[in-house]
């Protein structure tokens, strides 16, 4: 120890030094690059480059050139393939243009052209994977699902999935019509102002209980009671009874009194 | 009616038939003198106007609330016990409910008829209220309120009061998910009030929220001790309408002393029993086709849920808009909490708004300084500051209103709900000043309007070129009915101080509350628009026809 502290101040301590770290560091690359190229899987790696090149000229403009971020928009490294396909299934990525909440939309990309994308961003990051059909297929506890949906989802997104407000013009969307894997890839990833439910919060078995139940109180369930109203709540049923029930009144009073022989005015 | 059909003499000339009928009806006659009272009564009189049935709508939709709520005390079970439920509605199958719940999904899905006479008892709730509110604005913005009926505009204020009240338990009732929240809510109301919230909120509540005895408690009050008030109270309010007899608006013939309309037999007998028949049906449509209050959607109440879309039925929701904009204002005052941010929108300002309707025709009263009797109506744009005033007051509570729907505003127009809540805050300011002044302006203009109608006729779109050129629009007299009608009213002088001096030089003593008046009733009639005189129309019909 005081041999090497005694030559630290040689002249050519810091040339030894450097020759190690030299070593090191070229050494770490040759283990490691050359495997790597060795390892990749040939068709996985063919739809990271073709996702690449896809990311390149329609997301990188805000995602940066690495999808590592920027002022427009964030780092995409580790948000997994789950977050793509939901976001780009969903029409919402692409941005159309900057504001509250990326709004659901046609989709532009084509599925392939979709899971390339999602190939390359998760060539990027440990992330979500895209749930399988048997993981989101809406045949679960239905009866668990609602009650895990009430807990859960009703805050933002209303008690029958029609959607709510968020501050700042920010929204929770409507669930109607919402394809049960896009369901739960929400669920897995989180997307723009939504909490992430990763399976270590919520088990596989509930998120498909969840998306059982919206399929079915969107898709399946009529209105037991007649017209829905949009199934807003009051506001929607007050409007309603404000103009149509008591217009309607209001309509057969004038009339009613419209139907008179008038008193005679002489 | 215009064809006069001889009766009374008619048939006395004509020997009364002895059947059973009439043997019964004597038979009650001679107990119970029911053929003095028909005589009087089945002739009266009440006058013409489709305004005036809007208080029938409320007591026919009142009367769907007292059937229909019978049969909904038969199945339901006002029980905040603990069940497992197994009835028909699959996904609530082996949830853990209230009783009160459970019986709320079984008249929806397993009484027959349940759902039906749920969503009318409902919908007729809503019309209840809102019909009140909008006679209530005919009696406001015609004057109806005065002297003598002051006492009945009380009486009925009182029942738009205990209509919203009892509306609010109603809903509370099925203790779903959303009707919980509202009693969250209340609850929150009931614990801010200074000092003694607390202990009122668990004399309420018998305990923490929520405890087990609110729901039966909200049903006694909802089904027995308010709709005994109101039914006390309604009886009350007709038979001052039929004592004091119904106003009338101005027209020729009709004066303060006389009522000019159809008698009750045959004519309003057959208008109002038809009338209470199409509110039944129409309401009965409304249950049976359109949804109202799905409380299956909602779930059982559990403090730790929430929806989004929380709202109250309408006629509360103006109370959940002052909450929803108050700014969170809160004092700490040795140790003591003072909730200013739920004490301000949930008390004082509806204690405010609801005690100035309440005073009204005192307030009006007082200013005026009128002690007369009113029996012929005011077309509103006659009294421009009390239009003007019910016009604020109508806006306030409607910026109100909007706010507590700020929500469903912002996801159906893309707007932010931040920018809602700020518009809100500043409208229920500012909005209620507009609107007075621009009522007050139009109700001036209308009475010009009528005045050149009186003066120079109705324009009658045609247009004639004089000999020289002159292009002139022939304006048509009026009728003498009309004129009459439009220059009816009265124009009050504003109440004058006396001179500052007596006769003798002396100082009068002027009290501060007499220089407040006079100013209110300077203010009250300011600018008046002069209605023509009979001189002044004969000098403009007498002469040349046109200026």
């Amino acid at each position: 120890m005081k041999k090497l502290s005694a030559r630290r101040r040689h002249p050519l301590a810091a040339i030894v030094v450097l020759i190690f770290a030299l070593a090191a560091t070229g050494g770490l690359y040759a283990a490691f690059a050359p495997a790597k190229k060795a390892e990749a899987d040939d068709s996985a790696s063919i739809a990271v480059e073709a996702g690449k090149k896809l990311y390149l000229s329609g997301c990188s403009t805000c995602h940066g050139l690495d999808a590592q971020g920027s002022t427009d928009g964030p780092s995409l490294i580790g948000v997994g393939a789950a977050a793509v396909d939901f976001q780009v299934s969903t029409g919402r990525m692409p941005l159309q243009q900057p504001g509250a909440q990326a709004p659901r939309k046609p989709e532009v990309y084509t599925p392939a052209q979709i899971q390339q994308l999602s190939a390359y961003v998760a060539s990027l990051g440990v992330g979500p994977k895209i749930p399988t059909a048997n993981m989101y297929a809406p045949d679960g506890d239905i009866v668990n699902g609602a009650e895990l949906f009430r807990t859960n989802c009703s805050q933002c997104h209303n008690f029958s999935g029609e959607g709510g407000a968020l501050t700042e013009g920010k929204y929770a969307p409507p669930l109607k019509d919402v394809d049960p894997k896009h369901i739960y890839e929400a669920m897995l990833s989180g997307p723009q102002n939504m909490p992430s439910f990763p399976d270590s919060t919520m088990p596989e078995q509930q998120k498909k209980d969840i998306v059982t139940y919206v399929h079915e109180t969107t898709k399946k369930e009529p209105n037991p009671g007649g017209l829905g109203l949009g199934r807003l709540g009051p506001v929607s049923e007050g409007l309603f009874g404000w103009i149509i029930a008591l217009g309607l009144l209001i309509a057969c009073a004038i009339w009613i009194a419209a139907r008179t022989p008038k008193a005679r005015t002489k | 009616m215009s064809s006069e059909q001889p009766k009374g003499g008619a048939n006395k000339s004509t020997p009364i038939p002895d059947n059973a009928t009439v043997r019964a009806v004597d038979a009650l006659d001679s107990r119970l003198g029911i053929y003095g009272a028909a005589k009087k009564n089945l002739r009266k009189v009440f006058p013409d106007h489709w305004s005036f049935m809007l208080g029938e709508v409320a007591l026919y939709s009142f009367i769907v609330l007292l059937l229909t709520g019978v049969f909904l005390t038969l199945f339901f079970k006002p029980s905040m016990q603990e069940v497992v439920y197994d009835g028909s509605y699959v996904p609530l199958q082996g949830i853990h409910m209230s009783q009160a719940y459970a019986s709320t999904l079984d008249i929806s899905f397993d009484i027959r008829g349940g759902l039906a006479m749920r969503q009318i008892h409902h919908w007729a709730a809503l019309i209840f209220v809102s019909s009140l509110f909008v006679h209530m604005f005919r009696i406001f913005f015609t004057g109806a309120f005065r002297k003598p009926r002051e006492i009945n505009w009380l009486f009925g204020f009182l029942l738009l009061v205990l209509a919203m009240v009892n509306g609010f338990t109603g809903y509370s009732l099925p203790d779903d998910l959303l009707s919980g929240t509202g009693l969250r809510i209340a609850e929150g109301v009931v614990l801010a009030i200074p000092l003694v919230g607390t202990y009122v909120q668990f004399f309420l509540f018998g305990g923490e929220f929520p405890g087990e005895d609110i729901v039966p408690r909200l049903f006694t009050i909802h089904v027995l001790l308010i709709p005994a008030i109101m039914v006390g109270l309604v009886t009350v309010h007709l038979i001052l309408v039929f004592y004091q007899k119904h106003t009338q608006f101005p027209g020729p013939g009709k004066t303060e002393k006389n009522v000019v309309g159809l008698p009750l037999l045959p004519v309003y007998a057959a208008k109002a029993g038809g009338f209470f028949f199409i509110v039944f049906g129409i309401t009965a449509a409304l249950g049976g086709m359109v949804q109202i209050n799905p409380i299956w959607a909602y779930g059982p109440y559990n403090p730790g849920q929430i929806t989004a879309g929380s709202q109250p039925d309408w006629y509360i929701g103006f109370l959940e808009g002052s909450l929803r904009i108050m700014p969170n204002w809160e004092w700490n005052i040795w140790g003591h909490t003072l909730s200013f941010n739920v004490l301000i929108p949930s008390l004082i300002v509806p204690g405010v708004l609801f005690t100035f309707l309440a005073m009204y025709p005192w307030i009006e009263g007082w200013i005026t300084g009128d002690k007369r009797e009113h029996h012929l109506l005011d077309r509103p744009r006659n009294m421009p500051v009390r239009t003007g005033l019910g016009v604020a007051w109508i806006v306030c509570y409607g910026v109100l209103w909007v706010c507590g729907g700020n929500d469903i505003i912002a996801t159906h127009f893309h707007l932010s709900i931040n920018t809602i809540t700020w518009v809100g805050r500043f409208a229920f300011f500012i909005a209620p000043v507009l609107a007075y002044l621009a009522t007050v302006r139009i109700c001036k203009g209308l009475q010009r309007r009528d005045r050149d109608k009186v003066l120079h006729g109705r324009e009658t779109g045609v247009i004639k070129k004089l000999p020289h050129g002159e292009f002139v629009e022939i304006h048509e007299p009026l009728e003498a009915g009309v004129r009459h009608t439009l220059t009816a009213h009265e124009q009050p002088k504003p109440y004058e101080l006396e001179p500052a001096e007596d006769e003798n030089g002396v100082a009068r003593k002027v009290k501060r509350s007499q220089k407040l008046r006079s100013r209110m009733s300077h203010w009250y009639f300011a600018e008046p628009i002069e209605k023509p005189t009979a001189e002044e129309y004969k000098e403009l019909t007498s002469g040349h026809g046109h200026h």
